[in-house]
Parts: structure tokens; sequence; C-alpha cells
């Protein structure tokens, strides 16, 4: 670049301007250090001229400490972040590089290879234009390349180069180069990639990087960089497609004003053009994109914007602007790709937070269809995700959501799954399509409602739910709390963990999953009581926090009452009134909850019960004052 | 319409990255450091919520070292704009009068700037701060996400670190913590002055050569901003036209010679330069790493 700076200051303002117009392309790049990925990337930054003479100085004494390449610059080093990572010579984490060249501006995901390569990966291929997979020409398609060509194609990339690696070490072979892109080829196009350019290259002495080799006379094809440079971009792909804008927040100054702000992910829009509000399908029109200097005549993908609407409608953070004649789908099941990236794993039936363009909902999985195994390319029977894995699978939210399947649209199609308790994110998933209306169950309203057989009964009906470790006397409360309710004349029903599990939950053992489907059972089939107008009382272990919060939320507000049973581990484990503690201490009970499985106590429970204080008759006194403050008892 | 530039583009991702911020979170701040990237930082926030006021507050964390020119820089942009700025100085620093000469720079940044920032955001209870650092500056920032999560005692857990797909943000956090968020993670030094140039944003005159006092300290071209800095008795400052690429507390500000006094020469200067940006920095060269280590221990 530095070449083109002229003196005259004519001649900087019209390179200026040639700098400003310049359009961008992100690009991941793919392999291992082993394929040289970090000296490829080096070496694209080092011939952008975007080393400088400090780093230069940097890298020379790290090449001598660290480098592999004999004490000669090692163009990997530029490239590898963080110095427990240098030390250690493994890249845990993608990192973003930037170039320029005279066309265009880079980003580069550098995603690292071995370990963890799906979460990675997936992160750095979410927002890439284009990939390119490093093989190396003496090794050429490995396992290792099939994986990384599988996510690309999964996420959506359209475009992918392939750059055949370290020729110098095949004796720049033309018959090596045209093997190995023949059977990339091949199998590219099994997977559904299909605008594929394969290159010839030598990252460490810059063989078709930049210029064409010498040392390859028989490859007719352009440089790597010229492959760059040239791709169309997404944002320009997105300008053709429907109108799509997720509104992220509404502009409201004053009285007289009311902007819906939003990037456009799809499409272009004029002023005057129809859009179609989702969820609700209101129908208006543009009356102004406000732009910071003046209004514009309208905006394409790719702009963040401020939309005005002619009609003063209800439209807020979470809705999405759409084409009239293309909208979104609206549905609150659907089916998706998951790629789960938390470190405790995904359960089936366990509500989680998703996020999907502005709105975030409550969702669970409903079903795991199956796992991919990426290796094989194969399905695989699955009950729950590990960290790293894929798998497709049904969901249900707790409201409508508007979206497309994701390879029509990445932005509108793509979601975060975020933990409930953790916040962090913890998977990743692609819209596939709605479910099927067959499959869509509707409720079927009824007359005789809850609240007419509560009337019949003369009750309130709820559910009191005590949990705590196995042996904390949930059981024995449980029993005393009925017998106090029966002579006053309540109807009520004990739904106890050890009885259900003899009958409706008998298929049902003790490993995580089928924990969570065992109290997802149980807090439907109280919530079926409450609805037929009895007080429940539930004595379940149900050791995760997210279990009882859904059972709570299977209920309507008010009507659920969880009582923590507080016994130290040593005291319940002496108590012991059915031997499982011995048993299990023996190693002949497996997954036993506060020895080898965990349990997880409430944070804020209604009543709390400390059995190292408290009698079982004082246990049930604090329960029914708690309902008689809440207006549950008389 | 034709293709987006990358100006265009980077400026739409800063812009969705500030709105989504403050949709998502309670009490957001911007700090505000004065420099090139806070002028473009505050520009974009600007469009972003354009009709409306910005709807947070701006913070500087003030270590009494900074250049004359940059507080009255900082005072005039609030004044004109109609912002809200908070100042803070820790008292500690002020009581012990800290100072890069006495101890030594890595303690006077750490007690100034580190310690500063984190009492500033427990003052006033901040759930978010936009900073305007990015992920070109130095290789520890390349892996920086974009919304990163702080423990309640400020501190980056490079393992903890939520992966970021796709357009979608996650700023959820347990009570105590807080998010830092870096909308120009993804400019470089050239697209910040190739913006400032394009959308004619002011800056603070020390980016401008200027004949100014200078003296050399350890290979690097300090100048003498006012009468606080030790001068041995036969030391006199001499008048070098210089300028900076970045500006901090002036005793650990290296300027470079440069003629350069618009910003298209500060462009061709920069195209035709051969040491990067945070070389005038004298806290980045402690040793190797030692920006990492920076950022483990809260700074940004």
């Amino acid at each position: 670049m530095a070449d083109a700076v002229c003196t005259g200051s004519h001649r900087i303002d019209e390179y200026l301007r040639g700098l400003r117009d310049l359009d961008l392309l992100r690009f991941i790049a793919c392999g291992s250090v082993d394929d040289g990925k970090s000296t490829l990337i080096g070496r694209l930054l080092y011939e952008s001229h975007l080393i400088f003479e400090d780093e230069l100085a940097t890298l020379k004494v790290d090449s001598a400490r660290l480098g592999t390449q004999g004490g000669a610059p090692d163009l990997a080093l530029l490239v590898d972040g963080l110095t427990a990572e240098r030390e250690q010579g493994i890249t845990i984490d993608v990192a973003y590089r930037f170039f320029a060249t005279d066309h265009r501006k880079f980003i580069v995901a550098d995603a690292p290879g071995h370990e963890q390569y799906v979460r990675n990966m997936v992160t750095g291929a979410s927002t890439a234009d284009l990939a390119i997979i490093l093989v190396d020409a003496r090794k050429g398609v490995l396992t290792q390349t099939r994986r990384h060509s599988y996510i690309v194609a999964m996420l959506g990339i359209r475009h992918v180069v392939l750059a055949v690696n370290k020729l110098d070490m095949v004796g720049y072979s033309a018959e090596v180069f045209d093997r190995i892109s023949r059977d990339y080829r091949t199998f590219a196009k099994a997977i559904g990639l299909t605008k594929i350019t394969c290159v010839p290259t030598s990252a460490r002495y810059g063989d078709n990087i930049v210029t064409l080799s010498a040392n390859t006379p028989w490859y007719q094809g352009p440089p790597l960089m010229r492959v760059l440079e040239t791709v169309e971009v997404d944002t320009t792909a997105a300008a053709g497609q429907p109108f799509r804008m997720p509104v992220q927040m509404v502009n409201r100054p004053d009285s007289g004003f009311r902007g819906l702000c939003g990037l456009v992910v799809g499409g272009t829009i004029h002023c005057g053009d129809q859009v179609c509000v989702l969820p609700s399908g209101h129908i208006s029109r543009i009356a102004a994109v406000v732009g910071w200097d003046g209004n514009k005549p309208g905006a394409v993908a790719g702009q963040s914007v401020t939309i005005v609407l002619a009609d003063d409608m209800d439209v807020g953070r979470g809705d999405v602007l759409c084409a009239v004649d293309a909208p979104a789908i609206v549905a609150d099941q659907f089916d998706a790709t998951l790629i789960w990236m938390g470190e405790e794993r995904l359960l089936p039936g366990r509500p989680y937070r998703i996020k999907i363009g502005t709105r975030v909902v409550d969702a669970t999985v409903t079903e795991l269809r199956h796992r991919i195994d990426v290796d094989k390319m194969i399905r695989v029977p699955a009950t729950h995700l590990e960290l790293n894995q894929i798998g497709v699978c049904a969901l249900r939210a707790d409201r409508k959501v508007v979206f497309d399947p994701y390879l029509d649209n990445r932005d509108t199609g793509g979601f975060i799954v975020i933990d409930r308790i953790t916040n962090n994110t913890v998977g990743a998933g692609l819209v596939r399509n709605a479910l099927a209306p067959s499959r869509n169950l509707h409720w079927q309203a009824l007359d005789v409602d809850k609240s007419a057989r509560a009337r019949l009964n003369g009750q309130r009906p709820c559910v009191v739910w005590l949990t705590g470790l196995p042996a904390a006397g949930k059981s024995t409360i449980a029993n005393l709390l009925e017998k106090r309710l029966h002579a006053l004349g309540l109807h009520t029903y004990l739904l106890d963990g050890d009885n259900v599990r003899h009958g409706l939950n008998r298929d049902l053992g003790f490993t995580d999953a089928e924990r969570v489907e065992n109290i997802r059972r149980v807090a439907e089939v109280a919530a079926l009581m409450v609805d037929a107008g009895l007080i429940v009382l539930a004595a379940f272990i149900s050791p995760f926090r997210a279990d009882r919060d859904i059972a709570r939320q299977t209920v309507s507000a008010g009507e659920f009452c969880e009582v923590f049973v507080d016994t130290s581990p040593a005291a319940a484990e002496q108590r012991d009134p059915k031997g499982l503690y011995r048993k299990a201490r023996r190693g002949e009970l497996l997954n036993f909850t506060g020895i080898d499985s965990p349990y997880e106590p409430p944070t804020d429970p209604d009543v709390h019960i400390d059995t190292s204080r408290q009698s079982p008759e004082e246990a049930v006194d604090a329960i029914v004052s708690w309902l008689r403050v809440h207006a549950l008892l008389d | 319409m034709r293709a987006l530039s990358h100006l265009d583009t980077l400026e739409a991702e800063s812009i969705h990255i500030l709105r989504e911020s403050v949709a998502e979170s309670e009490r957001p701040v911007l700090l505000y450091s004065i420099g090139k990237d806070s002028s473009v930082l505050l520009h974009l926030a600007r469009k972003a919520f354009h009709p409306a006021r910005l709807p947070f507050q701006l913070l500087h964390v003030d270590t009494t070292w900074k250049f004359r020119e940059m507080i009255s820089f900082r005072d005039r942009t609030v004044d004109e704009l109609g912002l809200t700025l908070l100042v803070h100085q820790n008292p500690e620093c002020l009581a012990q009068n800290i100072n890069p000469f006495t101890h030594g720079s890595a303690v006077h940044t750490d007690m100034w700037k580190t310690q500063g920032l984190k009492q500033a955001l427990d003052k006033y209870g901040f759930t978010l701060a936009f900073c305007g650092a990015r992920r070109d500056e130095e290789r520890s920032r390349a892996k920086e996400r974009i919304f990163s999560v702080r423990s309640p005692q400020h501190q980056w857990d490079p393992r903890r670190q939520r992966p970021e797909l796709w357009k979608l943000y996650n700023a959820r956090t347990a009570p105590d913590e807080s998010i830092r968020v870096f909308p120009i993670s993804n400019w470089t030094e050239l697209d910040v002055w190739i913006y400032i140039y394009r959308e004619r944003i002011p800056i603070v005159p020390l980016y401008f050569a200027a004949p100014r006092p200078v003296v050399r300290r350890s290979g690097t071209l300090i100048v003498v901003d006012d009468d606080r800095m030790p001068l041995e008795p036969d030391t006199k400052p001499e008048l070098l036209r210089v300028r900076f690429r970045t500006l901090g507390c002036y005793p650990l500000t290296g300027a470079i010679e440069s003629t350069a006094d618009s910003v298209p020469e500060i462009i061709a200067e920069m195209l035709v330069t051969t040491t990067s940006e945070r070389q005038g920095r004298l806290i980045d060269t402690d040793s190797s790493g030692s920006m990492e280590r920076k950022k483990l221990e809260g700074y940004f």
C-alpha cells in the first residue's frame, strides 16, 4: 500500500478516497499449525506490509526463543496470541487479524484446528464470507479437512479456497496438487459446497500467495490474494434477499418522534414501501429512513438505520420488519441444528434462554432427534449433547418467534443458547424449519375450568414441592402435612418420589437426563391435579434448580410453594432409613445424589426447614402458616 | 445502491453493538479517554441514538498527568455537545501523590488507571462500560471478545469468555459482574484515521505536528507539558516539531518527529511508517506479554 502514497496533497486526497471506498471481506482460516495455517496468516499480513519494524524485532527475539524455523523469523509467531498459548505452542481460542490491500479490507478469523475445534470453528465461521481450508501437500485430504469442511458447509459459507500448502515439500508437483484437488472436490460436492477454488501454495516461501510463482508454471489459476480480493461478499448478496430488520430499540426523544432502530440483515427498502411487522402481522409503510445528516431515500442490508413507519402502532424490541410479499416464519416450535458449547451438557426438557435476532425467549429442547458424528458423517442416537457435540432437535419456545431457515438468512436463522443460571452462551443453533402444522398440538379449551372445580371443592389448589437430599425427611414431613390438611377437610394428593418411580416413571433411571424427565413428568401430573382442584404435595429430591423452576412455571403464579428440607449431608447419611447411602458408599448404587451426583440447593425457597433445629411437626406448622399468609388456606 | 464500503460496514457494526448494549444493560457508561479512538466512539454513539440524546454518561478516569490540551479538549467537547461527564481521580493517589517519576510507570498506571477505573465503576454501579480499544492494537487483544465479562473484582479470565456468534451479543451477567464492550474492536488504526477524515471528527491538536519542548528519556521523546517534570540541572528541553500517535499521561507518552499537521498528512505518514502505534507507550514495553497481565488485573 505504501508505494501508492504520493506527497502532493490532492494526490493524497484522491488516494484517501480510494481507501475510503474499499469493501470488506471476512474469512476464516481452517487447519492446524502443522498445515502452516499460522504461517499463512503471518504471510498475508507480512505481504500487505502490516508488520511493523518493532513487531518484527519482537518476532526475531521470539523466534530465537520459541521458533521452529532454526532461528529464522517464524511468521507463525506473529499470530499466536496470548503468552500462555505461545509458550505451550497451542492456540486455544479464535483470534481476529486485520489486513488490507489496494482492493479490499480483510478480517481473518484464526480458529484453532485441534482442541475444541467445533466451538471455535463455528464461532469464527459464523461471520465469515469465505473459508480457506489448508491441507498439507504431503498428507492430502484428512479427517480434519473433512471436519472443517463439514462445519463450513453447515454454517452456510458460500466460498471455499483449498490451499494445498507446503508444496515445496513435494517438489512443486502438479500431480500431487491435481490429485488432492480432485479428491477434495469430490468430497466437497457431496456435502453441498459448490464454489471451490484450489490454489497450490507454500506459505513459508510465499508461492502463489500474492503473485503467481515461477515454481508452479503449470498452475493457471489466480494467486490466493487475488481470490480473496474478488469473491462477492455476503452483504452484497444479502441486498438481493427479502427485506428483514429485527427491531433493536425504539428511539423516542419526544412525543413527536418514534424511530425503530435496527440493522438491516436482508434486502433493500425504499421510502413508501410496505412492510409487515412480525409476529403481530400488522402492515404499514416506510415513512422515513432517518440519517445523521438528513433523511435517506432507503436502506440496504448491512446498514444500521432508524426507520419511521407511517402508522402509529405497537412495535418494540424483538419484532422484525419484513417484506410484505416474503415475510419470515412465525412459530413457537421449530427444528434446529444445535452446536453445544457449554461445559455442562445439554439436557432435553430443561429450559434455556435463546436469543434470535433481537428477541430473547425461554425455550426447551423437546426432542433430540439425533447427534451428528462429524468424523464419520453419520447420525447417532443421543439423549444429551456434550461440549463440542452437534445434534438435530425440536425446540419449543414460550412465545412465538420470528425466523427464517438458516440457509436462507444467517442473521434471522441463527440463534444462541444462554444458560439461565450462569448466563453463559452455551450453544449455537441453526433453524432448519418450523415444525409441520400437523405436529402443532392445539390446547382444547374446556368450559368447566380450574376455578369452577376449585369452587366446588371449597379450596384453592396449589403445589407444595419439597426438595432436599435423600433421607432429609421430605416424605415424613409430606405425610404429616397431608394428614393435617386432610383433617381440615381439604382434598389433597401426595406424589412421592419412590412411589412414582414404581409406575408412571418406571422406565426412568438416575442419569441427569432421566432425572430431568422424571421431574418434568411429575410437574405435569401435579399441574393436572391442580387443574382438577387438588392441593398437591410433591416430595422429590429434584436436585436441579432449573427443573424445580420448570415445575413452578407449569402451574400459575401463586400456586407453587417450594419447601427446602435442609439437612447436612452427614445427618442425612446417618439417618438413612432405607439404607441407600450405605449401598451407594459400597458402589452398589450409581448417580446417588449427594455422593456422586450433584444437588443444587434452592437459592430462595418459599419455606426453609432446618432439620437440625425443627421437628417434622414444626416443619408442617411452618408450611401451613406460609399457605395461610399466601391466602391458599383459610 | 452500490456495495457498502468497509467503513460503512464497520460503522454499522459498531452502531449495532452500541444499541444492543443499551437495550440489554441497566446502567451503561462510556469510558472517555479523550484520544482519537474515544472521539470516534463518541461520534458513533451520537449517530446510533440520533436524534435522541446519548442514553448514557461519559466517564473519564483522570490521572492528573494528562496533557493540558487533552483536558481542555475534553471540557470543550462536553460543553459543545451538551454531554454529561463524570471525572474520577483515585483519592488514594491524590493523597499519596502517586506519579510516574517517583513510583515508576507500572505503579502509576496500576494505581491511577486500573484501580481508579474499578473505584469509579463500583462507585456509580455501572453494569456495562464502553471502551474504544481495538483488536489490532496488541497481540493479546486479538482474542478479546466484543462483550467481555468481568468478575466482581473486574478481572478478565480468558478461559471464561463467551463465544460470540453472528451478530448476537450476550450482555447478561450475575448481579456483581459487569461487562466491558468494545464497539470498535474490528477497526484498525488506519480505519480510525480514515473515518476521522471522512466524518470530519474533531481530535485533540496534539495529534498534529507543532513545535513542542522535548526531552529524551530512554530513547523516547517526551514533551515537557508542565513544571512537574523533574529535569537534570544541565538538561534543557529542545524545541522539536513533533506529534503523537496515541495519547496518555504526558511523562509516559512518546512523541514522534513529524511535519504532518493535517489528517491526510497523518494518514500518508502512517502508510509509510515502520513502527506500530503502541511503541510510543512506555507502559506496554515493560516485558513481552505485559498488556495481557494488565488485562488480567482489570485494566482494559
